[in-house]
């Protein structure tokens, strides 16, 4: 068995980090991911249960850490050495206990809702955060019965996805996977459930004007997220600015009004929104802008694209960024980060909340997400899976994940 | 000795290459044997002495009119209106022929005592021209004396205040023209009618109109009925104008029309064999034609745009007449006709034509792709009487780098329409149906319209309307050396040369077809027998 290691190696994340100057995931051969044997983690308790990976997807977030652009906000909330991979399906082969207590058989494909809060660590009570349900906002990722490690994929103790041998999971985190999905399918679930409390935390109204800036994995299934889950009580106009021809597409089908190029995005919105411009700036603008980019440059973006007293919700990872605050304060702009995932409240006032990952399951199967796969690799060809996963939009794909059912490896 | 006629050559193999205009360059290009090529009448002699000219027609007018002396007296409310920067083209040498009509005018007002005089330039959806323009076209005696008091204004299709409604024609059809112009008691109208479709009725109903009065007209289904624009009697945009103009006639606006014709002296010496036919040509004419070629060809476009946008037409003035609108506009199109006509025996299965730089729509501007639509489909298509140059499901080939470049002070919302708009739909009543309405009243437009030198928001809709006709009557629409991305935009199809482009008309209209080249400019208009 084999899994990617990423040690605590500074000369190597420097090396990473001149090579990422080349592209994403250059500097795979040189960073501080290493191809090594796999050794399965320890059990941490009984309430854990060993999940084999079938499938686990290179995230933003895994090739903003190996290329050496995280934010050194992330430090102390990370252990060494990990397996990366947090977005994965794999198969519970000795069976065991999903979050809401019920028992998986062995053979039950799941997922794990991998932040690391409370329950896992077996810090009770929870915190305030976690004890409403909103796992994600977890004060203690650095304490308790686990190494630290906000979420599995950035943990020692638990292993990760990027592995043949099996990571550990917690019954808080495990979720089945219903037989009509396919493995394809269930690897977007976390994204998607990223996506869907994005969406459902950014207080859309009836007959808003939503702007999406940015078409990767986070952008469609945002799209798809404000199309299925948001749409049905609060109708509104999608506008998205996506870069390559694949992606415009894609966020057609899943659901947007109007998908048009980056620098066609501001004039889209401008006339969708009636907008005069003052100095290069929409004097009104859309009511909500996702950013899912999260880069300097799409942060701007995003604040001029929304109206005064509107939304701009960070859904892509930003690390440190330069951005002119001016117009949020002149315009009473609210920005607000969306990460990850928790409960979320029931659309009808009384209802009961729900797990954000069962949201983004029922989504996942209705909107055919598993078609944002585009590329599977063995973890052997790494260094291509993950120049692959940082020239995705260019060339023609959105989600390149690692397939470790195999162990000759095949690509698609 | 007077000038020839309009001539259609029929290439055979002793034939040169035939001059293709592409954009701010051009090339010649070998035609298959057997096709034609159309020429333009050389220009007519021009008024020996237009100032007596344009005295004699302001004193003895055409139709039921009296004398402008007559009309004039001491406390009357006189407005003078004139044609825009869309006339001539190109610009002409100085003096303009506004200038040489409205001196005249204006000195009749004064020797009558009038003091309430004020300018308007009638330029309906167009952009504000800017100062520099105005004192070409008028002279900076008039601009002067006007336009520091106020009294030299540029009609504001969206000044609410300035509006006034006339009523309904009998096809329900709003009236809408400017307040200053309705209320006057003398409206003179300054025309250039520099082809068969300016004038008329069409000055007043469309120049000083509104966007509810052009609506009415300007849309898919009359564009699609006027066959062609330049046979006024054929042309259902004609016959709405006349409906509004014979409204604004007996709602009592007293209109005083003046009409200039121009020759087709379109070049100056230095690009002079571009209205010379090529086999034609002396030692002169092909030493210019390889120096302009080869200096054009290593210039980046923009200071091409640039040198050519500079150029100064020297058409001279053919006939002024003046007095009630319909008996000089008739007199005029008969003089547009005597220059411009050239009788054609049939139509063609493809038909060719090098498009300049230069439209109505895009002085000191970049000629863009909608326009590119506009000037091959709208205008040269249509430059025709009888039945089009080329049979229904035939191909229009034209020449052009078609840029996917824009003039965002002057076409802003071109921009949206070509990005947002054409991305959707190409068929013209469907972009009608679904996004006129939002471009026509988008409060930016109207802004940028009102204050800046934009054209009016609408205004990519009424160009992409203009080639509906065309777009109804061919089998297909080449473009040659454009940028094929923007080609494509616009639903046609792009060919590298033109021979490939001839290779793929094939496809749509057999083999061994007929092919007729239209070898403008300068301007001719086909009478198609």
């Amino acid at each position: 068995m084999k899994a990617l290691v990423v040690g605590r190696n500074l000369p190597r994340f420097v090396a990473a980090r001149v090579a990422s100057a080349l592209g994403s995931g250059r500097g795979a051969g040189i960073g501080p991911l290493q191809l090594l044997d796999a050794v399965a983690p320890d059990r941490p308790g009984d309430d854990w249960f060993p999940l084999r990976p079938l499938l686990s997807g290179i995230c933003g977030s895994d090739l903003a850490t190996l290329d050496g652009r995280t934010s050194r906000y992330f430090e102390d909330l990370v252990s060494f050495p990990f397996v990366p991979g947090h977005e994965v399906v794999g198969v519970l082969d000795d069976g065991g206990t999903d979050h809401a207590g019920r028992t998986l058989a062995p053979g039950t494909r799941a997922v794990i809702e991998p932040v690391l809060g409370c329950a896992p660590r077996h810090i009770r009570p929870p915190c305030t955060q976690c004890g409403s349900g909103h796992t994600g906002l977890c004060g203690n990722l650095a304490s308790g019965a686990l190494a630290p490690g906000l979420q599995t994929g950035f943990c020692t103790d638990t292993g990760g996805g990027w592995s043949t041998a099996p990571l550990m999971a917690h019954t808080s985190q495990l979720h089945a996977v219903p037989d009509a999905l396919s493995d394809q399918d269930a690897v977007l679930i976390e994204p998607t459930a990223c996506a869907v409390h994005a969406a459902l935390s950014s207080r859309v109204a009836d007959g808003d004007l939503v702007a999406v800036v940015g078409a990767g994995t986070l952008g469609l299934t945002t799209v798809a997220a404000l199309h299925s889950v948001v749409r049905p009580t609060a109708p509104c106009t999608v506008v998205v600015g996506a870069k390559h021809p694949r992606q415009r597409e894609l966020a057609a089908s899943l659901g947007a009004d109007q998908v048009v190029p980056p620098d066609q995005l501001a004039r889209a919105v401008r006339r969708r929104a009636g907008s005069l411009v003052l100095s290069g700036r929409l004097t009104e603008g859309a009511d909500v802008v996702f950013d899912c980019v999260g880069t300097s440059a799409s942060i701007t973006e995003a604040l001029t694209l929304v109206r005064p007293r509107g939304r701009v919700v960070l859904v892509g990872m930003p690390g440190k960024v330069g951005v002119d605050l001016a117009p949020l304060w002149h315009r009473e702009l609210t920005l607000v980060g969306a990460y990850a995932y928790g409960s979320e409240a029931a659309p009808e006032p009384g209802g009961p909340d729900r797990r954000t990952f069962e949201v983004a399951i029922d989504l996942v199967g209705s909107a055919g997400l598993g078609r944002l796969v585009s590329a599977l690799y063995p973890l052997e060809r790494y260094e291509e899976a993950l120049v692959h996963a940082g020239a995705a939009g260019r060339r023609g794909a959105v989600k390149v994940a690692f397939d470790l059912r195999n162990p000759k490896g095949r690509t698609r | 000795m007077s000038p020839r006629p309009g001539f259609v050559l029929d290439v055979d193999s002793s034939t040169p290459p035939t001059l293709f205009w592409h954009g701010e360059r051009f090339s010649l290009e070998k035609l298959p044997e057997g096709s034609r090529v159309i020429y333009a009448p050389e220009p007519e002699e021009a008024l020996a002495d237009p100032q007596a000219a344009i005295r004699h027609a302001l004193t003895h007018p055409e139709g039921d009119r009296d004398p402008l002396p007559a009309l004039l007296f001491p406390g009357m409310k006189l407005t003078i209106a004139f044609d825009d920067i869309s006339l001539p083209l190109p610009p002409m040498e100085r003096p303009d022929v506004r200038q040489l009509v409205m001196e005249q005018v204006l000195d009749l007002a004064a020797e009558a005592g009038v003091d309430d005089v004020e300018l308007i330039v009638a330029l309906a959806l167009h952009r504000r021209m800017t100062e520099p323009e105005l004192r070409h076209a008028i002279g900076d005696r008039i601009y002067d004396a006007f336009a520091p008091n106020g009294l030299l204004t540029q009609h504001d299709a969206e000044d609410r205040d300035n509006l006034v409604h006339l009523g309904m024609t009998d096809h329900g059809e709003d009236v809408e023209i400017n307040r200053r112009a309705a209320e006057s008691d003398l409206l003179v109208y300054v025309n250039i009618n520099l082809v068969a479709m300016d004038g008329g009725h069409k000055s007043v109903a469309t120049g000083l109109a509104s966007y509810t009065s052009l609506r009415h007209h300007h849309n898919p289904a009359t564009m699609r009925k006027s066959t062609s624009f330049m046979d006024q009697h054929r042309s259902e945009l004609h016959t709405a104008n006349w409906r509004m103009g014979r409204l604004i006639r007996d709602a009592g606006v007293t209109v005083f029309q003046i009409e200039t014709t121009l020759n087709t002296d379109t070049f100056p010496d230095s690009f002079k064999f571009l209205q010379k036919r090529e086999w034609e040509w002396k030692a002169k004419d092909r030493i210019g034609y390889l120096g302009a070629a080869a200096a054009l060809d290593r210039m980046p476009a923009r200071y091409a745009r640039r040198l050519f946008h500079s150029v100064r037409a020297p058409h001279r003035m053919t006939s002024v007449q003046a007095g009630e609108v319909e008996a000089v506009h008739a007199i005029t199109t008969e003089n547009v006709w005597a220059q411009q006509g050239v009788v054609v025996e049939g139509q063609t299965d493809i038909l060719t034509m090098g498009l300049p730089y230069i439209s109505p729509y895009n002085v000191n501007s970049i000629l863009n792709p909608i326009l590119v639509a506009c000037l091959g489909l709208g205008y040269f298509f249509n430059l025709y009487r009888g039945r089009p140059l080329v049979r229904e499901g035939g191909v229009l080939i034209m020449t052009h780098p078609t840029p996917w470049e824009f003039n965002p002070v002057h076409h802003p919302s071109y921009i949206d329409f070509f990005e947002q708009v054409l991305s959707e739909t190409t068929d013209p009543t469907e972009v009608a149906d679904r996004f006129e309405e939002g471009f026509a009243t988008d409060p930016w437009y109207i802004h940028l319209y009102r204050t800046g030198h934009a054209y009016h928001g609408v205004h990519p809709f009424y160009m992409w309307y203009w080639c509906a006709h065309a777009l109804e009557h061919l089998g297909a629409v080449i473009i040659v050396g454009g940028d094929p991305k923007a080609v494509h935009r616009l639903g046609f199809r792009a060919a590298s040369t033109l021979a490939d482009a001839l290779e793929m008309a094939q496809d749509v209209v057999g083999p061994s077809p007929t092919l007729t080249h239209l070898h403008a400019p300068p301007i001719l208009m086909a009478d198609v027998q």
